[in-house]
């Protein structure tokens, strides 16, 4: 499910793919941020008894006009339950420490970050979508709606998606000799993609990869089959590192 | 093939990477100058084309995926919705709230019949059938008003009146923007709730009233009412408009009609908040005080709803327009 795209016609006539985060990756994010909410409140409440207090015993000064110490008190962690989705979602453009420890993201419909109307509007629909409770409602919403979105989510013209964070050393390429570039570029590639799961595969298995994988780059140059393990790994180190 | 496809990554990357580096700065920042935008329109130009070559060149390597992830970044920086500011406020006052609510204006007046009609029909069900309160009100409040006291009486001396009124405009922030919410279940929530606040104001006014309490509660509510009920109904009509456009679509689908309706009557939405908020104050500071006479409350109540239809229908605005501070 969390493998669908969301595609944006470009205005240079190249699509702009973005992948939609399913029903999965939203709970997961919600429970992380709720979480945190929950306890950001209560260090809020806490930290306002012991300073309008001096402890945490609760006094109601009855019959007083004004902001009162029982106001402020209460004040803090309510502020911070009820608004900390969207001034978060707002500063953080589109994210919450839920979101981003997810990867997830909110864009809009056309693929850019929301505005403060669009993240109010999402925010405010949680009314239904958290109904009867659990959010249920907005959980079916997102499991049978297009691009997997909550109501608020088509009421504010948004979605959510994975927030892809691919190191920027995928872009890079410096030492490139000519005799490199000869090695299939696809090739290389694979070559990286194996050195980062080494160390979870089978011995045997990673073996027989690597072998296969140096024999369609080098040819007949070399004899992978001589080689063990370790030198197998060094080898395609070697190879990945002409990337 | 090969080397031709290895090369041509070769000798784009820098750019690229420089790009990656530029876009994280200008995501970063709330405003952009006109040439750092001018020079981002560019790159996505160029990032387009790469993508395309590298799409055809190096499909599914990381680094297709990395120039798909950029081309996505540089989508979203200018794709960002900018940012309205004071400007912006002041445009949603002056022309998008009064030309929503002069939209909405049959709407409102259906609801506040709507309103009328339910409150009418609790005070007759309940003066006919006194019996029936205690399906509305509480045991508490039922034993207050037949020892001819009002369930308001010394509220202020039991709570707080900041307290009060964060209590009172929270729950009636989160009524009207249910009545607006509900309005997705084809309006069957937003009559609902209509039709059981008008049931319940009626219900609990011909209650008081056979305890010879009705005027003291009008004295009670006049002051913070006016607005708030004036508010629940405009929310109840945006509630209906949402119900009307998933009924009878104005756009392509359902969705888009949804979408348009609600994005267009948000700032009347957040203006409603705003004063709810101010009703909430009153009813926590005003309202339950026994040092405001009638009078005062009337003129307060009375200005704060003018203040409404001022605000609702842009003439708050048109002074300062006229002056040309606009």
């Amino acid at each position: 499910m969390d493998n669908e795209q969301y595609t944006i016609p470009g205005i240079t006539g190249v699509d702009v793919t973005l992948p939609i985060a399913g029903p999965g990756s939203r709970s997961y994010a919600f429970i992380i941020d709720w979480h945190i909410r929950v306890v950001l409140a209560l260090a809020g409440l806490v930290a306002a008894m012991l300073i309008e207090f001096g402890s945490l015993r609760f006094h109601v000064d009855n019959g007083k006009r004004g902001l009162t110490p029982a106001f402020l008190v209460f004040l803090a962690p309510a502020i911070i339950y009820f608004f900390y989705h969207p001034v978060l979602e707002l500063l953080m453009r589109g994210q919450s420490p839920g979101k981003r420890m997810a990867g997830v993201r909110v864009v809009t419909v056309n693929g850019g970050t929301p505005g403060i109307g669009a993240i109010l509007i999402r925010n405010i629909f949680r009314l239904i979508d958290c109904l009867p409770m659990l959010y249920f409602v907005g959980l079916i919403t997102a499991l049978f709606s297009a691009q997997r979105v909550r109501i608020g989510d088509m009421a504010a013209g948004t979605l959510l998606v994975i927030d892809e964070r691919v190191p920027s050393r995928y872009l890079a390429r410096d030492a490139l000799t000519a005799a490199e570039a000869a090695v299939d570029f696809t090739t290389l590639d694979l070559a990286e993609q194996i050195l980062e799961r080494w160390p979870a595969l089978a011995v045997d298995r990673r073996d027989a990869i690597a072998r296969a994988l140096l024999r369609k780059a080098l040819g007949s140059a070399e004899d992978p089959d001589a080689l063990d393990d370790d030198a197998l790994r060094a080898r395609l180190a070697t190879l990945s590192e002409q990337r | 093939m090969k080397s031709s496809a290895a090369a041509w990554v070769h000798a784009r990357a820098p750019a690229w990477r420089e790009l990656s580096s530029r876009i994280v700065e200008l995501r970063r920042r709330r405003s952009i100058s006109v040439d750092e935008a001018l020079g981002a329109i560019e790159a996505y130009r160029n990032v387009a084309r790469d993508l395309a070559s590298a799409r055809r060149l190096v499909p599914g390597t990381r680094t297709a995926a990395a120039l798909e992830t950029l081309f996505a970044q540089i989508h979203a920086t200018i794709a960002r919705h900018p940012s309205g500011g004071w400007a912006g406020l002041l445009s949603a006052l002056r022309d998008d709230i009064p030309s929503v609510v002069r939209e909405l204006a049959p709407r409102i007046f259906w609801m506040a019949a709507l309103m009328c009609s339910s409150a009418a029909a609790g005070f007759c069900l309940i003066a006919t059938y006194p019996h029936l309160i205690s399906l509305i009100a509480s045991e508490e409040m039922i034993q207050h008003v037949e020892e001819g006291k009002l369930w308001t009486d010394g509220l202020i001396n039991v709570t707080p009146s900041s307290i009060l009124s964060v209590r009172i405009l929270s729950n009636n922030i989160v009524v009207a923007l249910f009545a607006v919410c509900s309005g997705f279940l084809f309006g069957l929530g937003t009559f609902y709730l209509m039709l059981v606040n008008g049931l319940m104001l009626g219900a609990t006014f011909a209650f008081v009233h056979q305890h010879g309490l009705a005027a003291r509660l009008f004295e009670f509510i006049i002051a913070h009412g006016m607005v708030e009920l004036s508010v629940i109904c405009i929310a109840g009509a945006i509630g209906t408009a949402i119900a009307d456009s998933l009924i009878r679509p104005t756009h392509a689908t359902r969705r888009e009609s949804f979408r348009v309706c609600v994005r267009r009557a948000a700032p009347l939405m957040a203006l409603c908040a705003v004063l709810l908020v101010g009703a909430g104050l009153i009813e926590g500071f005003i309202s339950p005080d026994p040092v405001f006479p009638l009078a005062s409350r009337i003129a307060i109540g009375v200005s704060y709803w003018f203040l409404m239809v001022l605000t609702l229908g842009g003439w708050l605005l048109r002074p300062l327009r006229a002056a040309g501070a606009l």
